[in-house]
């Protein structure tokens, strides 16, 4: 079942300039690595090299930030929205 | 006096040494921040009810203009004087608002309390978009200080900010 993907203005370059896309999967993780396997240079932003996600990268389903539901494994279903934000952080240290 | 301070980086004086900005393949507009008298003045006023914590939040217009729509503050979730970290749930809802009217989340200000208005090393380190305006407030001195810099592959540009 088709999930939309929000795409943050910073990662456009790699979908052509699109701003949402939409994957089948029943996990995050399945829908991520969809998005993936279309549009490769999303892997290093996205996943970190041993398969996990980026530490600079947050990942939602509607409200709820993966890391604290159930990581790749969360469950997703038709007509839920994932967002891709970046870690926003820095400071005068 | 507080408004001159904020106008500091539009004045004709210092506008002589911007030069457009343009990263190599076209895609940005170039280096040139539009944002209100309004919007400067809420946004110094979030970051000085942020003390002594460092103060932060996120700009939401257009990407392709760098036309500030307007200003979200947000939780620095990191407390602290020295880093910030924008809460990530006040990013997700600025971009949902932003998304509603077709507009996107462009950039994000945040205070130094001590500093000059000057990206730090970490700053740079942790940029996460060169298309994005990056808005700092001084408040180190009696006056706040508010400039606007692009940050590309480690290369610190300032741009102008333009009231409208």
């Amino acid at each position: 079942m088709p999930v939309s993907i929000r795409i943050p203005t910073v990662l456009r370059p790699q979908t052509g300039g699109a701003a949402s896309v939409s994957y089948d999967g029943s996990t995050i993780g399945e829908v991520l690595n969809a998005l993936v396997a279309d549009h490769p240079g999303l892997a290093g932003q996205v996943f970190s090299g041993d398969g996990q996600l980026h530490k600079f990268v947050n990942i939602y389903v509607n409200d709820d930030d993966v890391r604290y539901t159930g990581g790749l494994d969360t469950p997703v279903k038709d007509q839920d929205e994932v967002s891709i934000l970046p870690a926003v952080a820095g400071g005068a240290n | 006096m507080l408004l001159r301070a904020v106008d500091h980086p539009s004045s004709s004086q210092s506008r002589d040494r911007f030069k457009s900005h343009r990263i190599a393949d076209g895609r940005y507009a170039e280096g040139v921040l539009t944002l209100s008298t309004e919007l400067q003045l809420e946004l110094i006023a979030h970051c000085i009810r942020s003390l002594p914590e460092e103060g932060c939040g996120l700009l939401i217009g257009e990407y392709e203009t760098g036309l500030v729509a307007r200003v979200a503050p947000a939780e620095n979730v990191a407390h602290s004087a020295m880093i910030y970290t924008v809460d990530p749930k006040a990013f997700l809802a600025a971009d949902r608002e932003a998304s509603k009217d077709g507009l996107d989340v462009i950039g994000v200000f945040h205070s130094h309390t001590h500093t000059e208005a000057f990206p730090s090393p970490t700053d740079v380190a942790q940029a996460p978009d060169p298309g994005w305006h990056y808005v700092l407030v001084s408040l180190r001195d009696t006056h706040p200080v508010l400039r606007s810099y692009r940050i590309a592959n480690g290369t610190i540009t300032e741009e102008p900010v333009r009231p409208g």
